[in-house]
């Protein structure tokens, strides 16, 4: 697989604006951005509402997924574009999520929103309207998601990023620091996880990093490619982010992304959890 | 129903859940001129030179962090390659207010 299977830039695009066949989707975690301006043509998916099962913590079902993408107007053969604003990370975890359930034809815009805004390229506010579809999805590919007891499982064996902040990392804080710290559950770290923070693998401007950067990046941490690697971070939408890099761009045969994360293992009863650096 | 990770919007004021006491805040406005800048990055950096978090200033400019005590460097982007780097201390209980001019 290569770069530019997974990965398309801010030119490409702005050429393909028109293209039938082709469906930008913006994906964030805060709506309103969309409804201030996006890029032309681009429906939204509001992770949320949307994306999430509204009763349990979990994701809508296959059902639930068809049913959204159908509305959108989304077909099976199109080929969907993800951006969305925070680094990409909620348009990763769409990504993540569209390839668990089946669809295959669809990229990441490298940058997302905050690449097309500092390049000040055009963003409006018309909304527009696709003809429904009659979306079919596949079962969840379990090979691309751990569940807890595999990552219990995992400690001291596979690979284990944690690609949260440092201080949520050693425990001194539990949530990023743009939110207040109200969180209830323990603070600290998987046991044997290494500490690479997802923004590591983004430049500034909330691009990828190189592939050489990369794998120089998840090496010199301590992570051995050649085995089985799992990620995490507080929900599961900034190691989607990593996931990406990992199975997308490096092209890694065996990358889970743990969406339960620090919110499930933190507040598990009995599981080990290690505080300070990574040992 | 699980909250994201991703920033809030950026209120003038500090959100009325939070209690100060037992937090250690950066904020501060970006001014181009004698205007505010909406829709600017701002980046905090711990005392390492780590990303730690980013949000998006408001209409009116504003950005804010709950950190933790220490020292902190807050970089903003906006468009124009404009990069500005603005060094912090941060100590619970207190707001440490940053004016960002690009």
């Amino acid at each position: 697989m290569s770069r530019s299977d997974v990965l398309v830039d801010a030119d490409w695009v702005q050429a393909h604006l028109n293209d039938p066949g082709i469906v930008l989707v913006e994906v964030d975690e805060d709506t309103s951005a969309y409804e201030k301006g996006h890029i032309r043509g681009a429906v939204r998916i509001d992770w949320k509402t949307e994306l999430q099962d509204p009763v349990r913590r979990d994701f809508v079902d296959k059902t639930g997924f068809e049913a959204l993408l159908s509305e959108k107007g989304i077909a099976n053969d199109d080929l969907v574009v993800l951006y969305g604003g925070n680094n990409n990370w909620f348009a990763a975890y769409a990504y993540w999520y569209f390839r668990l359930y089946g669809h295959q034809n669809v990229k990441l815009l490298d940058g997302g929103r905050k690449k097309w805004e500092l390049d000040s390229r055009d963003l409006v506010e018309d909304v527009p309207s696709r003809p429904k579809t009659s979306y079919s999805a596949t079962e969840q590919d379990a090979s691309i998601r751990a569940f807890r007891e595999e990552v219990v499982e995992a400690i001291g064996d596979k690979n284990l990023v944690d690609v949260r902040s440092p201080d949520e990392f050693t425990g001194k804080l539990l949530a990023p620091a743009h939110l207040p710290q109200e969180q209830a559950q323990r603070g600290g770290h998987i046991p044997t996880a290494r500490s690479i923070p997802w923004s590591k693998a983004a430049n500034d401007d909330g691009t990828f990093r190189s592939d050489e950067e990369l794998r120089d990046l998840y090496q010199e941490a301590g992570v051995d490619l050649s085995k089985p690697t799992i990620a995490y971070c507080r929900i599961g939408e900034r190691s989607s982010h990593t996931w990406f890099a990992l199975h997308e761009l490096l092209g890694l045969p065996d990358v889970k992304n743990y969406d339960g994360s620090w919110t499930e293992y933190g507040s598990l009863v009995g599981v080990p959890i290690e505080l300070g650096e990574a040992k | 129903m699980t909250d994201g990770c991703g920033a809030p919007a950026q209120t003038a004021s500090l959100p009325a859940t939070v209690d100060l006491a037992n937090e250690a805040v950066i904020q501060g406005t970006v001014v181009r001129g004698d205007d505010a800048v909406p829709g600017a990055y701002a980046r905090l950096l711990d005392a390492t030179g780590e990303f730690t978090g980013e949000v998006v200033t408001s209409d009116e400019g504003i950005f804010r962090f709950f950190a933790a005590p220490g020292d902190w460097t807050v970089r903003v982007l906006a468009p124009g390659g404009v990069s500005i780097d603005s060094t912090v201390t941060a100590q619970v209980g207190e707001i440490a207010n940053l004016q960002v001019a690009i």
